[in-house]
């Protein structure tokens, strides 16, 4: 339109320091005065598994012949004291996730996809259900510190305890269960009025630190006549020192959640601000267990991000025993799926990105204490469907294990690994790839 | 000491802990062995936990951590002081301690009676749910905190933030009362109230020995039941 027109302008550009999400977040904040709370987990960009390969075998590591050479997978969880320790058939678990913030059918899905192939589910704050106990054939029962429906009876019908301490998604942070979410049922497993938003504790309320800690592990142990399995589970923060003193404890298992770990309900700051991604905490726990002659005595479960066989096989190389999964399980049930956008975008999100699981309103019918939406998952195909995903994951890491020649999942080792980033190299303690460099071995954590 | 005489005696200076735990468990209501006699407990954590029948166990001395842990059923009397945690997630039947109690009496609770003839440390009652829970002597700092259910009864005092967070507990203290928690205030002592105060003491075995209108009644003001910014001042 005038003499300037041919000039080259600068197109629009968004600061990467203010981008459109930030910006979005400062006018949320602004117009409502309050903090977002939401579920899930962090969402931001982390080293990851992704960050690291398998070496395979080749001239100097001989393979084993995949369909006809045996590569075990079973896990033995709890021999340092339970007069019954678990058997898993394989070394992925379900997480913990309360019913409460779990309709009854997906707890009873969980339980159904993990009995079909042999590992174990885990209750959650709120208690154990006739359902998840009914559908699960070896259930791993959540101690916490709301002790919201903690009872002894349902103790005794656990095949094993786990001390919350943290979580990966809020390491230092207690629950939150909204008002929209406490039904009838809901209310009454917790010795609380209906519709109330539920505090859970971030402190447990009779014992603090690892002195009484060994305190109340040999009461739960008394209780429970020696049988049980006793498991710690820590946020990942200083997985160093929180392993060795779960150990010093006397912790049967130790539970490393890294801050990829989802949750029902926490602020978005709180889980993308606080914590450690599972990558950089699995060898700092794995060393305090070595550094203790306690590798492979007290199992390590790690969890937070594994997607896949083959963060599974990562995570093993590292030295967990077992891993555990929320988000992929939920995932593997129908959570956030396609079929449902139309909801989704009613609630103005997208398949793919609903995290607003606080609400109730799942479309799903996973997140939710609403009969109706509840009534949408199967418990029996959605079961289904998570078993299907679980084999998938124990034949992934398989594949990965024979390859490196390994005959059992637990014999792979931070050997086989390499990295592609200086980042991620440091943190699992792997070379880059393509170098003899490994980061960041200076020692101490 | 005893009027009755014991079925079983077990004396933890000789015998293990887990043996006494143990035998507890085997016994139930049709078990011969109903009365029991705990000697020497030199303040042994996780004594006389996870009972679930109606046994009576007395125990000669003090005892430490998370004695009566998770009981059901059983009538357990400490004649000593009780260490931290002190019949911690009971879910029935009556815990007497004749001396005092550490922190954290009561935690968790679900039911039956906890009666501490002394006094007992901070966070009595803490997340109470559905207990009920006398203390002769005063109680410490954050009592009864985020308390569910049940009742608290106080003939002494009470510390710092007593019921911060509270939820449908009910607080009765005779004395004084050093500040409320968040969310906790003095409520009417109206005639059920006085009734209420009535059938808890007479369960007790005190009706008769305090004047009920000496109490004072405490309770949640509901104002953080649900999130809101407004109250931001209160976290």
């Amino acid at each position: 339109m005038t003499a300037h027109s041919n000039v080259p302008r600068t197109p629009p550009r968004f600061s990467a320091t203010f981008d459109p999400a930030t910006l979005a977040e400062i006018r949320r904040a602004a117009a409502t005065g309050i903090y977002d709370i939401r579920g899930a987990g962090t969402k931001r960009k982390l080293p990851h598994f992704d960050d690291l390969l398998f070496l395979g075998a080749s001239m100097s590591r001989y393979p084993l012949e995949g369909y006809r050479e045996k590569c075990s997978t079973e896990v033995v969880l709890g021999t340092r004291f339970a007069k019954k320790p678990i058997h898993l058939k394989t070394p992925v678990t379900i997480a913990g996730m309360s019913f409460g913030a779990l309709s009854a059918q997906a707890k009873e899905a969980l339980g159904r996809g993990a009995t079909l192939v042999g590992t174990s589910t885990t209750t959650g704050d709120g208690g154990m259900t006739a359902e998840e106990r009914a559908q699960s054939q070896t259930l791993v029962y959540q101690y916490l510190p709301s002790r919201y429906g903690m009872n002894p009876v349902d103790l005794r019908k656990a095949d094993a305890i786990e001390i919350v301490i943290g979580q990966g998604a809020k390491p230092g942070g207690g629950g939150m269960l909204l008002g929209q979410k406490i039904s009838d049922r809901v209310a009454n497993m917790r010795n609380l009025p209906k519709g109330i938003d539920q505090r859970s504790a971030c402190r447990h309320p009779d014992w603090t630190g690892p002195d009484d800690l060994e305190i109340k592990i040999e009461e739960l142990r008394e209780i429970t006549d020696w049988e049980k399995p006793i498991y710690v589970k820590v946020g990942a923060s200083r997985p160093y020192y929180d392993v060795a003193l779960a150990v010093k404890s006397g912790a049967d298992v130790v539970v490393l959640d890294g801050m990829q770990g989802g949750t029902a309900a926490t602020q978005d700051v709180f889980i993308e601000q606080v914590g450690l991604p599972i990558l950089a905490a699995i060898r700092p726990a794995v060393k305090a267990l070595q550094d203790l002659g306690m590798h492979r005595k007290v199992q390590l479960i790690v969890s937070g991000g594994i997607r896949s066989g083959a963060d599974m096989a990562k995570a093993l190389a590292l030295g967990a025993d077992a891993v555990a999964i929320g988000t992929a399980a939920l995932v593997a049930l129908g959570d956030n799926d396609p079929q449902w956008e139309e909801e989704y975008q009613k609630l103005g999100t997208t398949a793919g990105a609903y995290d607003d699981w606080h609400e109730g309103l799942d479309p799903a019918g996973i997140t939710t204490q609403d009969p109706v939406l509840a009534a949408r998952l199967d418990p029996v195909k959605a079961g289904r469907r998570l078993a299907n995903f679980l084999s998938v994951m124990t034949l992934e890491a398989q594949t990965i294990a024979r390859a490196c020649g390994k005959s059992h999942l637990h014999n792979l080792e931070p050997e086989d690994l390499v990295s592609l980033t200086i980042e991620a190299a440091a943190m699992a303690g792997v070379p880059l790839a393509g170098t003899g460099w490994v980061p960041g071995q200076t020692g101490g954590y | 000491m005893n009027a009755v005489m014991p079925d079983t005696t077990f004396d933890l200076g000789t015998t293990p802990l887990r043996e006494l735990n143990a035998a507890l468990h085997k016994a139930s209501a049709e078990s011969n062995a109903r009365r029991w006699r705990v000697l020497n407990p030199n303040g042994r954590h996780a004594v006389a936990v996870g009972i679930h029948a109606p046994l009576t166990v007395e125990i000669e001395g003090n005892v430490g951590y998370y004695c009566a842990g998770m009981n059901a059923e059983a009538s357990i009397i400490v004649h000593g002081n009780a260490g931290q945690g002190v019949a911690e997630n009971m879910m029935s039947g009556f815990v007497h301690v004749k001396g005092d109690a550490s922190q954290s009496a009561g935690a968790t609770a679900h039911g039956g009676m906890l009666l501490i003839d002394g006094n007992a440390s901070a966070r009595c009652g803490i997340s109470m749910k559905g207990v009920d829970i006398v203390v002769k002597g005063s109680v410490g700092h954050m009592s009864a905190f985020m308390g569910q259910s049940g009742a608290l009864i106080v003939f002494g005092d009470a510390g710092e933030a007593l019921g911060d967070s509270l939820y449908e507990a009910k607080l009765f203290v005779r004395g004084t009362v050093k500040s409320l928690g968040a969310d906790c205030i003095a409520k009417e002592m109206r005639d059920e109230h006085k009734a209420l105060l009535h059938d808890k003491l007479t369960a007790a075995g005190l009706a008769g020995s305090v004047d009920i209108s000496e109490f004072k009644r405490y309770g949640s003001a509901r104002n953080l039941y649900n999130f809101h910014v407004d109250n931001v001042d209160a976290y």
